[in-house]
């Protein structure tokens, strides 16, 4: 049995490795793959998200505010003539004259 | 008539303008460079998954690093740098033990062994049983040797050429090569020990 020379093995070997270089085939779609790897999510800013919800109902509580005021104006000339400083005064001690009556 | 062909932006353009923010210019240096990095890739890993993890490690890396391309070398040789890096921690991240024997070698393999022995100008090296060979004693190599054989003895890199890819001095290119050929004598010497068993 011949011995194994070496050194024309490795040549052998190297050549086979040459000859047979590898494929350059691309995956289907890598190239979109790529980019959504390298494409950033879009992250959620919670502070602009607050701001916004914020503004939005300021703009509710300014119109029910003014629709209270609507009302109450309306309301006030038609059930009493007196000024919204008298009847702030009656509401108020209304209270104590019922306190009055149960001593 | 007026001559309409269209000119396919150059890698300058397409960088400068990544660089600027717009990312989907990346996308055709993506397509351009890809079957070079997949060739390249598929030296250093077996497994189409693993090959595929490999290049888009390239290009997340080329993506980063991008305002560090100075312009001064075409960009595909900076990408093949970050490629040959990308590959050798590859290979070191995936180091097997390497005493395993060639007691494991596949019957066409065993077949052109025997054929080498008997008749050596006639064992072909356009026979896949060869090139399985050769792929499964490289893998037997240590990462910095598996390298240094590729790049020099099947790639025919030049010491110079290998040193600008790896970021190795000139000498150590030259003693890893060394190391790298002995290594690889000692693998076929097991080879033939294994054989003759």
């Amino acid at each position: 049995m011949s011995k194994m020379n070496l050194a024309h093995l490795k040549k052998k070997l190297l050549a086979a490795a040459k000859a047979h270089g590898p494929s350059d085939r691309v995956p289907f779609a890598f190239e979109r793959r790529v980019m959504a790897r390298l494409t950033p999510a879009p992250s959620v800013d919670l502070m602009a998200w607050w701001g916004r919800a914020l503004w939005r109902s300021a703009g509710a509580c300014v119109a029910i505010c003014l629709l209270l005021g609507v009302w109450s104006a309306l309301s006030m000339n038609r059930t009493s003539t007196a000024s919204l400083s008298e009847d702030l005064e009656h509401t108020i001690l209304a209270s104590m004259d019922e306190t009055d009556s149960t001593w | 008539m007026p001559d309409c062909a269209h000119t396919e932006p150059t890698d300058t353009e397409l960088i400068a303008a990544v660089l600027k923010g717009d990312t989907p210019s990346f996308e055709p240096l993506v397509a351009r460079y890809s079957p070079r990095l997949f060739a390249t890739a598929r030296r250093y890993a077996r497994r189409e998954s693993e090959v595929e993890d490999i290049v888009q490690e390239i290009w997340a890396k080329a993506f980063q690093k991008l305002n560090s391309f100075r312009g001064d070398a075409p960009f595909e040789h900076w990408l093949m740098r970050m490629a040959v890096h990308t590959c050798y921690d590859f290979l070191r991240a995936h180091q097997r033990n390497r005493e395993a024997t060639f007691t494991e070698l596949g019957e066409p393999e065993r077949d052109w062994l025997g054929q080498f022995v008997t008749d050596p100008d006639h064992a072909s090296e356009h026979a896949d049983a060869a090139r399985q060979l050769v792929a499964r004693i490289l893998e037997e190599l240590a990462p910095a040797s598996r390298l240094v054989i590729t790049l020099l003895e099947i790639e025919d890199r030049t010491v110079k050429e290998i040193s600008q890819l790896t970021g190795w001095s000139v000498p150590l290119v030259k003693v890893r090569a060394f190391r790298a050929r002995a290594e690889m004598k000692k693998c076929l010497a097991k080879l033939a020990q294994d054989k003759y068993l």
